[in-house]
C-alpha cells in the first residue's frame, strides 16, 4: 500500500478544511505558555505544527475519560449496553510519532480477548494522520531510547514537514480515500524524495539514546529493582496526585461507576479514568491495601511501562513522549528514575 | 469488524434470589437463578461481579458446587456499598450478575491426590464451592482432610454441614476460632495450631488454602516445614476486581491480573512475587 505524495504547505488549510466537511477534524492547538491540546478544527488556520506534547494524549477519543457503557433500570431490572455516539467519523490530524505508538499499544490492548467492544467501535470512526517530529519537543522527551522518534505505523497518513510541502506515507486504504477524494496531492518527485531523506539523515544525528541504558537492556533493569532503593526516594516526594498516569498515552485503567438519574429509576453504568497512584486503587472492601505506600504506586506504574507488557504485550509501554515528567509537581522524572535504577545496578 | 454490544463482557444477566438465610451477623446467604435457569457453569474458585443498579458492582466468590444445577449460591459479608445494600434483599428480588470470571481451582489437577483444605474467615466461602464439589465426587479424590478457623464462635460459617462433615469417617475435619465465646466447647487457637495434627503424605498430598492476607504467610511456612512441595500448595488471593476482564488494572499482582490469572495461584507462580502474599 505505501506509497507517498506531496501537500503543499499552502494547501494544508484547503486541506483541513475538505476533512471537515465529512468528519469531525481534531488538531493540536496552542493554549497558553507551552500547552497544547486536541480540538476540534474547521480549517488550517489555528493548530499548531509546532507543538510539544499535548496536555492529554489522543487516547481522550479514543477511551474518554467519561464514557457511558450501559443503561439500567432499576425497577425493570434491565441493563442494557450502550454506544455512546461522540462522533460519527474523527480525524486526528497531526499525531507525533509517540503518541502512534501510545495508539498502537491502546489498540492491542483493548483488542485483546475478551474484547473492549466500546473501544473497538470508537476506533473504527476514527482516521489518524501523524506528523513528523523534526526535531525535540524538549529535554523531557526519551523517544530515542524508547525508539518512537520515527514512525512505525498506527497511522492512515503520515506527513513531514519539508521547506515548502509536506511528504506524505499513505499507508491505509482510509488515507488513500482522503488523497483520492481531496484531490490536492500530487506525486512525489525527485527533489522532495532527496528532502525527505536528508532530514531523516540529520534526524540520526538529533536524536540521540536519552539515558544511560539502551532500549534493550530497559527490562532487565526494572526486572531486578523491584526492592530498589529509588523507589523509597519516590515515596517520600510522590504526591499520589494521579497526574503522570492521567497524561499518560499508555495508561487505561478505569473505575466503573452507577450514577443514578434524577427519577431515581434510571441510570447509567460509567465508565471513568482512574489512577493506580490513587491511594484507594488497590484497596479492598475488608480495609487490606495491596498497595498502600506512594514508593509501591510509583514502583507498579513504572513496571507497567518497562516491565509486564514486555512479558504480555511483547513491547514496552512508554513512549517516550515525557508527559508525566513534565506533569510531576514533585518532579519525578522519568529519564532520572532510569539512570538511577541503572546506576544502582551497575 | 464491527463487534457486537452484546458481545461485551460488561453485558449484565438479571439474577432471581430465590431464598436468603442469615449466616452470621455480617454474612448472608443467596441462592440466585440466571433467566431461564441457566447453568452459570462456573468452576470452583471462580467469582461473578455482582450489581446492583445504582449503587455500583462487586465481586462475589461463588459458594456452591458446580455440580449443583439450576441455581448458584453466595456468601456475602456486608463490608462495602454493595454488599450492604445486598443485605436488605431477599427472596423474589434481583440482582446483576456478569461472569463467572478468573481461574478457579485446578480440579483435574487434584484428582487422586489427597487434599488438605485450610479455610480462615470468609476464605471458607470460595473453599465451601471446592469441598463441596470434592464431596459430590468424592471417589475421584484420596484421602480428605478440612481445617477451618475464624474469629470467633459467632463468626464460623457452614455450620450446619460443617456438623455433617464431622460424622463422615471417609473425612477428617477440624476446626478452631482465635477467641473463644460464652459456652464454646470446641478449640482456640489460630488456624496454624491445628497443622500439625494432620496426618499428610506431602508427596501425594495437595493444600488448599483461602483465608485473610496474613493467614497465607504462616499457613504456608507449615506446610512447607511439612515438605509439601510448592507447586502443590494453592491459594486464592482477594484483589478489588471492578472489570473482570483484564483491562481495569485495579486487581493487579505485579504481573497478572487476578481476576483473570488468578484468584487461583499455586505458591510456586507466586513466591517470588513481592505484591502477593
Amino acid at each position: 500500500m505505501t506509497k507517498s505524495v506531496i501537500l503543499k504547505k499552502t494547501e494544508l488549510n484547503h486541506f483541513i478544511e475538505a476533512l471537515a466537511r465529512s468528519a469531525a477534524v481534531v488538531a493540536p492547538i496552542a493554549k497558553g505558555v507551552k500547552s497544547f491540546a486536541f480540538e476540534e478544527v474547521r480549517d488550517g488556520k489555528t493548530l499548531s505544527l509546532k507543538y510539544i506534547p499535548t496536555i492529554l494524549p489522543p487516547k481522550k477519543y479514543f477511551m474518554p475519560q467519561r464514557e457511558k457503557i450501559q443503561e439500567f433500570d432499576r425497577k425493570a431490572f434491565r441493563w442494557t449496553p450502550v454506544k455512546e455516539n461522540g462522533f460519527e467519523k474523527l480525524v486526528i490530524f497531526g499525531v507525533h510519532t509517540c503518541d502512534l505508538s501510545g495508539i498502537q499499544f491502546l489498540n492491542q490492548v483493548m483488542g485483546e480477548d475478551p474484547k473492549d467492544v466500546n473501544y473497538l467501535a470508537r476506533m473504527e470512526k476514527i482516521t489518524v494522520i501523524g506528523l513528523e517530529c523534526n526535531d525535540y519537543c524538549d529535554s523531557y522527551a526519551s523517544c530515542a531510547v524508547m525508539k518512537t522518534h520515527l514512525p512505525s505505523g498506527g497511522y492512515d497518513l503520515f506527513f513531514t514537514e519539508l521547506a515548502g510541502s509536506f511528504f506524505v506515507d499513505v499507508a491505509t486504504p482510509k488515507g488513500e480515500a482522503i488523497v483520492k477524494g481531496t484531490g490536492l496531492f500530487k506525486d512525489a518527485g525527485e527533489v522532495e524524495k532527496k528532502e525527505f531523506e536528508n532530514l531523516r539523515a540529520k534526524k540520526e544525528k538529533i536524536f540521540r539514546q536519552e539515558v544511560k541504558p539502551a532500549n534493550e537492556n530497559l527490562k532487565g533493569i526494572f526486572a531486578r529493582s523491584f526492592r530498589s532503593e529509588v523507589w523509597d526516594d519516590l515515596d517520600r516526594r510522590c504526591v499520589a496526585c494521579g497526574n503522570c498516569t492521567n497524561v499518560c498515552p499508555t495508561c487505561y485503567c478505569f473505575d466503573i461507576r452507577d450514577e443514578m438519574d434524577l427519577n431515581l429509576t434510571t441510570g447509567a453504568r460509567t465508565r471513568v479514568w482512574d489512577s493506580c497512584q490513587n491511594e484507594e486503587f488497590a484497596k479492598v472492601a475488608g480495609g487490606e491495601n495491596f498497595r498502600g505506600k506512594r514508593g509501591a504506586r510509583q514502583r507498579h506504574r513504572y513496571m507497567r511501562k518497562f516491565n509486564y507488557p514486555v512479558d504480555r504485550f511483547q513491547r514496552y509501554s512508554c513512549t517516550g513522549c515525557g508527559r508525566c515528567s513534565r506533569t510531576c509537581m514533585a518532579k519525578i522524572n522519568l529519564k532520572e528514575t532510569i539512570d538511577t535504577l541503572a546506576e544502582a545496578l551497575s | 469488524m464491527t463487534q457486537s454490544l452484546l458481545d461485551s463482557p460488561y453485558v449484565v444477566k438479571a439474577g432471581k434470589i430465590l431464598n436468603t438465610k442469615e449466616m452470621t451477623n455480617l454474612e448472608k446467604y443467596f441462592a440466585i437463578e440466571l433467566p431461564g435457569q441457566e447453568d452459570l457453569a462456573h468452576d470452583p474458585g471462580q467469582f461473578v461481579m455482582v450489581s446492583l443498579p445504582g449503587v455500583g458492582e462487586a465481586p462475589i466468590s461463588v459458594s456452591s458446587s458446580p455440580t449443583k444445577k439450576g441455581s448458584f449460591e453466595l456468601v456475602v459479608r456486608r463490608a462495602g456499598s454493595v454488599t450492604g445494600a445486598m443485605h436488605k434483599l431477599g427472596a423474589g428480588d434481583t440482582v446483576g450478575i456478569r461472569g463467572p470470571f478468573g481461574r478457579g481451582f485446578p480440579t483435574k489437577m487434584l484428582e487422586g491426590f489427597d487434599l488438605l483444605f485450610i479455610g480462615g474467615g470468609c476464605g471458607n466461602i470460595p473453599l465451601h464451592s471446592l469441598i463441596t464439589f470434592v464431596l459430590d465426587n468424592r471417589s475421584r479424590f484420596g484421602k480428605i482432610n478440612i481445617l477451618l478457623g475464624c474469629k470467633t464462635p459467632e463468626t464460623r460459617l457452614f455450620v450446619d454441614e460443617l456438623t455433617q462433615w464431622e460424622q463422615r469417617s471417609d473425612i477428617f475435619v477440624d476446626s478452631t476460632v482465635d477467641q473463644a465465646g460464652p459456652g464454646w466447647k470446641g478449640k482456640v487457637g489460630l488456624i496454624t495450631s491445628l497443622i500439625p495434627g494432620v496426618k499428610i503424605d506431602p508427596k501425594r498430598t495437595y493444600a488448599v488454602i483461602v483465608g485473610p492476607p496474613i493467614m497465607y504467610k504462616f499457613v504456608i511456612q507449615e506446610l512447607l516445614k511439612r515438605e509439601i512441595p510448592d507447586s502443590q500448595i494453592v491459594v486464592s488471593l482477594e484483589r478489588h476486581m471492578k472489570c473482570g476482564v483484564g483491562k481495569c488494572g485495579h486487581c493487579q499482582i505485579a504481573q497478572y491480573y487476578c481476576c483473570q490469572d488468578g484468584p487461583v495461584f499455586t505458591y510456586n507462580e507466586i513466591r517470588n512475587n513481592y505484591e502477593a502474599l
